[in-house]
């Protein structure tokens, strides 16, 4: 018995177990869970929903759809075509100004190509404050700086895009590999030539990707500017429903519907082909 | 055979006193003297880490040197700013080891890339390169033996074509010095050999000297007229292939058993 007991060690079955994670890991697990549980059900408790609202929600749902059902397709043209064009130049204009406001700022953003970090900060700072404010906030201010009307959608829309678009722009920028840039500076390219032949080629697909997508979250953010009087098919919503006609709200809504949908469709196409 | 640094021509490349401390107090180069002439091809051997890459690329600044001269043709590469380094970085083509060629463009694209120190940033924009550079340029890709390749991109060609674009891209430049940092450590030893006959046939018929980090023994024998053994930042052999005895390579790499 003690010949054996000498070769193998008790406790060496022991040792060679396995855990995941060590107590200290699962207590701390634990915690985190216990952390989203409890948060939830504050939420909950904050929402207070009145149960006299909740109960008849079903039959004031019912309600709305039959007065919605048929829809006033009548009242498509010209007044709900009109407002979905404007929308669209609301979307694609400010999609094309908030590019030229994002491309300088991601470029300052990025930490491999400006190498001041001071000026990385201040970049940053600028994105996440265009993206702290809700595209409805920003139109309220640009309502009250230019007065109702297209211009106010497409600032909006403008200076909300440069947070998300330089974001994602200076993570493609620095995300690009160091080699080719270094080979281009070994030749004695100049600072632009450099940007142009090294960095650009390779945030290209990532750039369309950007202005596509962001084009298309854009056409919708702009069909709700109208409630904030911004311009676009929104101002037509607002009146819709300010008067109760639901059989018109029913047309403008199926109208952005169409379009967000075949924005989808363009933007996947067009995005298959970039890659 | 060497010439010593003291006794320099002013054509060729001369450091005096080169030296990189990346950590203060740390130096990778110590303080390398040496004159290289100005023609054919200098091997650096030695182990990982012991400063080569960091050596070649003092010459042409990508890394900085924290003291020393680097002088090329007499001017001191290491005091130059601005508009006046990025000329002498336009007469001193590179080699890289992963060919650092912009892998969304094309061949041609790449190989035209050398002259971007001398076109102006209107005519790379609109892709509006001199006619002569064309000209050139499909010469080199004939020399490197990529011919029909012009219009492919480069993230389609093999590691032996990207490397050969690489060659193509540098003497693109019409550089009187050539820097080839590991040119052939990514490569097969079959695409090896035959990437270092093309450097060293293309830069021998201009008349380019080059400048090579290897790590191939072999093929620093086979290719080079003059060997640099380096070992912990400082020069420990000096000379031609014939006289590398694996004595010095005991010295230069440490250890035996390899051997």
């Amino acid at each position: 018995m003690s010949a054996p007991a000498a070769a193998i060690r008790p406790g060496d079955a022991l040792r060679r177990e396995w855990h995941r994670f060590t107590p200290q890991e699962r207590i701390g697990r634990w915690l985190v869970w216990l952390a989203i549980v409890a948060s939830l059900v504050w939420a909950v408790r904050t929402v207070e929903i009145i149960p006299e609202f909740l109960a008849d929600a079903p039959q004031q749902m019912a309600d709305l759809l039959v007065r919605m059902w048929p829809p006033d397709l009548a009242h498509y043209y010209p007044s709900v075509h009109d407002a979905l064009i404007e929308t669209l130049h609301i979307a694609t204009l400010g999609t094309v100004f908030s590019f030229a406001l994002a491309v300088p700022l991601a470029l300052m953003a990025a930490r491999n190509i400006c190498r001041i970090p001071a000026l990385n900060a201040l970049a940053q700072l600028l994105l996440v404050a265009s993206r702290s404010v809700n595209s409805l906030v920003w139109a309220l201010i640009f309502v009250a700086v230019f007065g109702p009307g297209a211009a106010a959608g497409t600032f909006a829309i403008a200076f909300r895009s440069v947070g998300f678009v330089g974001k994602l722009l200076a993570e493609a920028l620095e995300e690009t590999a160091p080699g080719p840039v270094e080979a281009l500076r070994a030749t004695g390219a100049p600072w632009g030539s450099v940007m142009l032949k090294g960095v650009w080629p390779q945030v290209q697909p990532a750039f369309w990707g950007i202005a596509l997508f962001r084009w298309d979250i854009n056409v919708r953010e702009s069909a709700v500017l109208g409630l904030v009087g911004a311009g676009g098919i929104g101002v037509v919503l607002d009146d819709a429903i300010n008067f109760f006609q639901w059989d018109r709200v029913a047309t403008v809504l199926l109208a952005i519907l169409a379009v967000v949908i075949i924005a989808e469709i363009l933007v996947t196409r067009i995005r298959a082909r970039l890659i | 055979m060497s010439l010593s640094a003291t006794q320099a021509t002013p054509r060729g490349l001369v450091l005096r006193g080169l030296s990189k401390e990346y950590v203060p107090g740390k130096p990778v180069l110590r303080g390398i003297d040496l004159a290289i002439a100005p023609e054919g091809m200098t091997a650096i051997i030695g182990p990982s880490g012991t400063g080569k890459s960091t050596l070649i690329r003092c010459i042409n600044r990508l890394v900085e040197p924290t003291a020393g001269e680097v002088l090329l043709h007499g001017e001191d590469i290491a005091r130059l700013r601005g508009g006046a380094l990025r000329a002498a970085r336009r007469r001193i083509g590179m080699v890289f080891q992963e060919y650092n060629l912009v892998e969304r463009l094309t061949v041609m694209e790449n190989v035209l890339s050398g002259r971007l120190g001398y076109v102006p940033l209107w005519r790379a924009w609109l892709r509006r390169y001199p006619e002569e550079d064309i000209a050139r340029a499909f010469e080199l890709l004939d020399a490197v033996g990529l011919p029909e390749h012009a219009t492919r991109r480069a993230d389609a060609l093999s590691g032996g074509q990207r490397q050969r674009v690489g060659i193509a891209r540098a003497l693109m430049q019409r550089p009187d010095l050539l820097l080839a940092d590991e040119p052939t450590s990514s490569l097969d030893p079959k695409t090896a050999v035959e990437v270092m006959e093309l450097l060293a046939r293309l830069t021998g018929e201009a008349g380019v000297p080059v400048i090579v980090n290897i790590h191939n023994v072999d093929l620093a024998r086979r290719f080079a007229q003059r060997i640099i053994g380096m070992s912990g930042g400082a020069v420990v052999f000096d000379g031609p292939p014939e006289a590398l005895e694996p004595e010095h390579l005991r010295q230069i790499y440490g250890g035996e058993d390899w051997l």
